[in-house]
């Protein structure tokens, strides 16, 4: 009797094992980043889980005065179009180029992924929704910050109107630069979670992500990608790959 | 001569808890250091308020790494028409940038930190060592005793000093600043930078001036913490290395 229990234990805890190490080879059904080992990822991992924890994940970021808009620097990517930046995409890059020079009348956000009715939206579509202006403090990992005023409409609306499955856990951003980066469903529906087509009063300019980009107030800077082209959504969590931050050796989630 | 000298008072050495902490706080510190001036090197310009970057003025620039004074920025655009309005410009300059290991590194560390932090304090409140031991009393405070200390200190060689409690009045007042000021002061500014701490605790970024003012505060108090271990290692190694070396770890009564 006793010796069954054992070999029953024992192997439970080797088939427990096989299939986390499973899990951390796929990661395609993982409900967090994956970590590969490595011990920063695993401070990172804690740090996110940590915050998940103890911080309200409905507290709002807080809103400036028009009088305390300042300067903000442009960094990153500033033009995909341009092949001599360092995130230059060879299949989207040109693409960019031509909706550019239509003013982007051609531009079409594509949703996709685990939603009800995956479909696209052009820019006069997404500024007929419901708008929302902040005027918030971005915090650059680099250490700078900079207030701006950002118009657009939360990406809650924009998910809401495609159906989101209940099994839906994150969502990842494809820009036309070589990137991509995903934020949990606690930040994908924050109120202040806004698709921005509009910058201190004007369109989005240029270097700042035009036509569209996103606005993740309760993370650094890097997670508010610029140059949308596609959002999907998904069940288990999507690193991006050779495109995302973990592979790139830096964390994934920047609440911190 | 020191060695001659019987030190004075009979010492109960430093309890486990104390030795405990004590070593992952320093041993964090050490690396809290290192990876906080990595961070600094990608952006060595500090301000005052909520909003700073290369496009507004800083309160000191520090020149520690290329990033110091580079130029490469396009032509700055305004944003509305009036004059002193805020601008963009484009970065032209591939900028020294460690922040993806060296950010996750000091948050990492940080726990070893604030965890045998929180402990320290718990323990040192509930056994009364912060009141025997850290916080000065009515003796240490009397008239000339802090200048009669001062003027111990000032010669050498030093007299022998146990390796524990009790501790003389600079002692007490510069563990206590530590304790109770300074590395809980680098805590709280370090969180008042984090976007979602700031956004779930939105004191804590106005109580010291803004996001920015948090971050100077931060290495203004990294300094104090620096002059502090300069100061500290060298009394170690003045008032008999060996002795307070084993007292702080395998314990025991010196």
């Amino acid at each position: 009797m006793k010796t069954r229990e054992l070999v029953t234990t024992r192997r439970g805890l080797l088939t427990g094992l096989a299939s986390l190490g499973g899990l951390a080879v796929t990661g395609c059904s993982e409900t967090v980043p994956p970590t590969y080992g490595n011990l920063l990822r695993m401070g990172d991992l804690l740090n996110y889980k940590a915050q998940r924890l103890l911080l309200s994940t409905g507290s709002l970021a807080r809103e400036y005065d028009h009088r305390d808009i300042s300067s903000v620097p442009a960094v990153g990517t500033t033009d995909p179009s341009d092949s001599k930046q360092g995130a230059f995409s060879a299949e989207r890059g040109p693409l960019y180029d031509r909706l550019k020079a239509g003013a982007f009348q051609d531009y079409r956000l594509s949703v996709e992924g685990s939603v009800a009715r995956a479909r696209t939206f052009s820019l006069a579509e997404l500024k007929r929704l419901p708008s929302r202006t902040q005027i918030t403090r971005h915090m650059c990992e680099e250490g700078w910050t900079a207030i701006s005023e950002w118009t657009g409409v939360p990406l809650r609306t924009v998910l809401e109107a495609c159906g989101i499955r209940p099994s839906a856990r994150f969502v990842t951003f494809r820009p036309f630069d070589e990137q991509a980066d995903s934020i949990d469903m606690f930040d994908a529906l924050h109120p202040q979670t806004i698709l921005a087509y509009g910058m201190n009063g004007r369109d989005l300019p240029i270097q700042h992500g035009a036509p569209l980009r996103v606005r993740v107030e309760k993370q650094l800077g890097y997670k508010s990608m610029k140059f949308l082209q596609r959002i999907v959504v998904s069940d288990g969590f999507e690193d991006g790959g050779k495109l995302g931050n973990i592979q790139n050796g830096w964390s994934w989630y920047a609440g911190i | 001569m020191a060695h001659d000298t019987p030190i004075a008072v009979r010492s109960s050495g430093h309890a486990g808890w104390v030795r405990l902490t004590h070593w992952s706080i320093a041993m964090a510190v050490l690396v809290l250091a290192f990876s906080g001036f990595v961070i600094l090197k990608a952006h060595p310009r500090l301000y005052w308020g909520n909003a700073g970057n290369d496009l507004t003025p800083a309160l000191v620039e520090l020149p520690v790494s290329r990033n110091y004074r580079h130029g490469g920025w396009t032509t700055p655009a305004p944003f509305y028409r009036d004059v002193g309005s805020p601008v963009s410009a484009a970065r032209t300059f591939d900028i020294y940038n460690e922040n993806g290991w060296a950010r996750s590194l000091h948050f990492l560390v940080a726990w070893f930190v604030v965890l045998p932090g929180l402990g320290y304090l718990t323990m040192a409140t509930l056994t009364g060592h912060l009141h025997r031991h850290l916080l000065p009393g009515r003796t240490d405070l009397a008239r000339g005793s802090i200048a009669r200390d001062v003027a111990l200190h000032l010669r050498l060689p030093l007299p022998r000093a146990p390796g524990g409690p009790p501790y003389g009045v600079l002692q007490k007042l510069s563990y206590a600043f530590v304790v109770l000021v300074a590395l809980p002061v680098l805590v709280i500014t370090g969180l008042a930078m984090s976007p979602a701490v700031s956004a779930a605790i939105p004191i804590l970024p106005t109580i010291f001036g803004g996001t920015q003012s948090a971050r100077t505060l931060h290495f203004l108090g990294f300094s104090t913490i620096a002059l502090f271990v300069l100061v500290h290692l060298a009394m170690v190694l003045l008032t008999g290395f060996g002795r307070q070396i084993r007292a702080m770890t395998i314990g025991g009564a010196p």
